[in-house]
């Protein structure tokens, strides 16, 4: 299983996912209409990485990070 | 590594660490940077959630980018609850000459806003509001909304 973790306002506890790349934790979590209307301003980083393509291939274990747009200072 | 302060900074403790601990490295210019909340739109607060493995990776290529060119990179952040007029931001560039601590500041602060792992709410009422409309998409953001 994968872990998708939501990070900052996004505000949802983690959840567990049957993914084998980032396209499939895409379709997941366009279906959850808490998480849906995140996904177009959010970058994703996968085990503390960024990542600018679907085709991430993913294992058990795995960590995917949602991040909402930012604002420090 | 980024130093985070659970609530606001203690500004005239750590720049004069700062100040203290490369004053003898034949920097000849020190640079820095505090930002300070304002009293605005009637916040009590600013509060912050940061995320450090990521936070610490981005600091880290500026740190490497810098000494490159001899100079060295501080900085601390603020988690959580920071009160109007106190320090939730500083950071400070030692370099031999001026002219490169001034311009790498400009550019550090502006890539800091726009990709510092790091979440800015308005504390009203005691409620955190997240400052979505102040707030930057990250590079390569919409990832997952493609397909």
């Amino acid at each position: 299983m994968v872990k998708v973790e939501f990070l900052g306002p996004i505000g949802k506890s983690p959840v567990e996912v049957d993914a084998s790349t980032l396209a499939d934790v895409a379709e997941i979590l366009r279906r959850d209409p808490e998480v849906a209307r995140w996904l177009e301003q959010s970058a994703v980083a996968v085990n503390d990485k960024m990542v600018e393509t679907l085709d991430v291939k993913l294992k058990s274990g795995d960590r995917v990070s949602l991040l909402p747009p930012v604002c420090g200072g | 590594m980024v130093l985070i302060y659970r609530g606001p900074i203690e500004v005239e403790a750590l720049l004069s660490r700062w100040y203290g601990a490369e004053r003898n490295g034949n920097y000849g210019a020190m640079v820095s940077f505090v930002g300070t909340v304002r009293e605005e739109g009637g916040i009590e607060a600013l509060s912050f959630d940061i995320y450090r493995p990521l936070l610490d990776k981005w600091f880290e290529g500026w740190r490497e980018r810098l000494a490159e060119k001899g100079a060295l990179l501080a900085m601390a952040h603020s988690e959580g609850d920071v009160p109007v007029h106190t320090s939730s931001f500083a950071c400070a560039i030692f370099s031999p000459k001026r002219r490169l601590a001034l311009e790498m500041l400009d550019a550090f602060v502006e890539d800091f806003k726009a990709n510092a792992p790091i979440w800015k709410y308005d504390v009203i009422g005691g409620k955190r509001i997240y400052a979505a409309e102040r707030s930057t998409p990250m590079a390569g953001s919409g990832l997952l909304a493609k397909g």
